[in-house]
């Protein structure tokens, strides 16, 4: 049986305003609609697969607030069977490290794990390094940007697709694997399947539980300081191109001056 | 903006999440298309059926969700939303689900119910005829007793998803005692001697097909006789209280949908050197819109929790279909005003809202005979 754990985070909607907090720059949480980030849903899709292809257990895996219990129920209810949810205030403002490391703490609290699943970037921080730390602190091959995956026996194969093409890789299990848009379409969950999400084990756990040194957590522990931030300025007017003939032309010239071409 | 709703508990809130999350992905981005290519969306029933949304208000017993109607409707105007049609088609497939659900017994439950409200099938509900409309106790699609069967002649009238859906719940006459000489057919698609008419050539809804469906000799087993011959009246208005719950739900999502696009619209089109929305007299209209519409949203809930509950709600569901289908009517009008030239292109969905709103202060009952239906409460108190 291959025990699976997938990270999942929950994220301001995308559909929404996202903001952040003036005092201390962090993520303004009560500004947007919160959900499950969609590359989470197709980490989840890929352990379901995995699961239904054999035998397996699925564990969803989340570091966030009280209410990312939402996005957790929303795993569940597409199929994973129980979830760890660690939740404490001193987490708020935790840099990637200090995350990693809560991750690797909760891991070690799931009765074994063979295969971690996550999303290649969250939406929001858009980090995109968890998933390679998270590997460096178990000791663990780490196979990200995952557009494909299989798995036979204890042998995991991976297409990892980055800007300089694609990389077949291999490895054992244990392992860590990110995975990104390509990787499939995540299913809807079910009526049945939000019922029965109400019934699966869901078991929170604070920092003390873990055996992380609370003095790395949180905005004090971080590596870095935001010092300023600033909204995105609104979008500027485009270019118009009037076609007096020379259309082609004059949208050739403005895409060259972009450098786009 | 998603409404801001009021649910009983988190798997409700979770299943109005999963409806709009559908709405949102799958109905909105195609729902313009089929609407003008006149065309079915039989497979985005499909994927309702999968996810477990055509028979919401039904016993789990038989493959329902077993959730308050306070929460299916609250699904369902999501769905309408994004894709009125759809929206009409998945609360018509309830209504057509109702009679066997409530009126069958328990071998014919055990029979036919899992597969209709399992998902792979579409229902309609045929009351209607040419002649009988407002007035559905003179029908005349006659169901003779032959043997085991019943021979049906006839034909009904308005059909939503006639020609398209795999069952009709038919209310035909098996006696000339008027009003008790009604009585409920659960007839299969693929029965011999049905068939659909053209479709009708429609303002609106072009997506929802809409036929007659002709009776000739065809033969419908007895056992598909529904609650005993001369309760089909009963029956049909029994359906028809809660059937219009779901035309009062699907309304206020048509207006939502028209009042988001028109504050979108307003925020963004400049004149006179600022947003239109920051003139007092388009903010009242904005302001009267969304009133209507949350009136219109308490008025479907409040009938809805009462019929939960088990107390009479009739009265209550006749003036949640008249308030909000009217104010349906008025809001996507006024959200063709808020436009302005573009709000009367096809380029905007605003004018299809509008033509879409008309037909629901006319089906399920018209207007007029809500008020009836609550005049009748008045006097009676």
């Amino acid at each position: 049986m291959t025990n699976i754990v997938v990270l999942v985070k929950q994220v301001p909607d995308t559909y929404s305003e996202r903001k952040l907090n003036e005092s201390d720059h962090t993520l303004d949480r009560e500004s947007a609609d919160a959900v499950i980030d969609e590359i989470n849903e197709r980490a989840v899709e890929e352990a379901l697969k995995i699961k239904e292809a054999g035998e397996g257990e699925v564990t969803v895996l989340c570091v966030g607030p009280d209410r990312a219990t939402d996005a957790i129920r929303k795993a569940l209810s597409m199929g994973a069977d129980k979830a760890v949810h660690v939740s404490d205030e001193a987490l708020q403002g935790s840099d990637m490290v200090a995350t990693a490391k809560v991750i690797a703490g909760a891991l070690g609290k799931v009765d074994g794990y063979d295969l971690v699943i996550a999303g290649n970037e969250a939406s929001d921080g858009r980090g995109g390094a968890i998933p390679a730390m998270l590997a460096e602190i178990l000791g663990v091959p780490q196979l990200t940007h995952a557009r494909e995956l299989s798995l036979e026996g204890t042998t995991l194969k991976v297409d990892r697709e980055t800007e300089d093409g694609v990389t077949h890789l291999e490895a054992n299990l244990p392992a860590v694997v990110s995975v990104t848009e390509k990787i499939n379409e995540p299913r809807y969950p079910s009526f049945k399947g939000i019922m029965a999400a109400k019934k699966k084990p869901v078991e929170t756990l604070t920092v003390a539980d873990l055996g992380v040194d609370a003095g790395e957590l949180g905005l004090s522990g971080a590596a870095a300081t935001v010092l300023e931030a600033a909204p995105k300025p609104p979008r500027a007017a485009g270019e118009r191109v009037e076609d007096d003939g020379d259309g082609g032309t004059k949208v050739v010239e403005y895409l060259a001056g972009q450098k786009l071409i | 903006m998603p409404a801001e709703r009021l649910l009983p508990d988190a798997e409700s809130a979770d299943l109005v999440a999963l409806a709009r999350e559908i709405a949102r992905d799958e109905l909105a981005p195609v729902a313009a298309e089929y609407e003008e290519a006149e065309r079915f969306p039989r497979e985005q029933f499909r994927l309702l059926g999968k996810s477990g949304l055509l028979g919401l208000p039904y016993s789990e017993h038989w493959g329902g969700g077993d959730v308050p109607y306070e929460t299916y409707l609250q699904a369902l105007e999501e769905i309408a939303s994004a894709w009125m049609s759809v929206g009409v088609g998945l609360s018509v497939h309830t209504m057509s689900c109702f009679s066997l659900a409530h009126y069958g017994t328990d071998e014919q439950r055990d029979e036919w119910l899992p597969a209709m409200l399992g998902g792979e099938l579409l229902g309609a509900y045929a009351l209607s005829e040419t002649h009988a409309g407002s007035d559905a106790a003179a029908l005349s699609t006659r169901a003779r007793r032959d043997g085991e069967d019943y021979v049906v002649n006839g034909t009904k009238a308005w059909i939503t998803a006639g020609g398209q859906a795999d069952f009709y719940t038919t209310m035909v006459r098996t006696s000339d005692d008027g009003a008790k000489g009604i009585s409920c057919l659960l007839v299969d698609a693929s029965t011999p001697g049905l068939e659909a008419a053209a479709p009708e050539r429609k303002m609106g809804l072009t997506g929802s097909t809409t036929a007659q469906m002709i009776f000739s000799d065809a033969r419908v087993p007895t056992t598909r006789l529904i609650g005993g011959e001369g309760a089909g009246l009963k029956i049909a208005l029994d359906s028809l209280a809660s059937g219009r719950l779901g035309i009062a739900a699907c309304s206020v999502g048509l207006a939502q949908a028209a009042l988001d696009e028109a504050v979108e619209y307003s925020k963004a089109r400049q004149q006179f050197g600022k947003p239109i929305i920051e003139n007092q007299g388009l903010e009242f209209l904005l302001a009267d819109m969304a009133a209507a519409v949350e009136t219109s949203r308490a008025m479907y809930l409040d009938a809805a929790r009462r019929r939960d509950r088990g107390m009479p709600f009739q009265r209550q569901a006749s003036v949640a279909k008249l308030v909000a289908t009217d104010s349906a009517m008025k809001v996507t009008t006024d959200a063709v005003q808020v436009l302005g030239g573009a709000g009367y292109t096809r380029d905007f969905p605003v004018e299809r809202y509008m033509r879409e709103a008309k037909v629901p202060q006319i089906f399920e009952g018209t207007n007029q005979i809500q008020r009836m239906v609550i005049a009748r409460h008045l006097k009676e108190a």
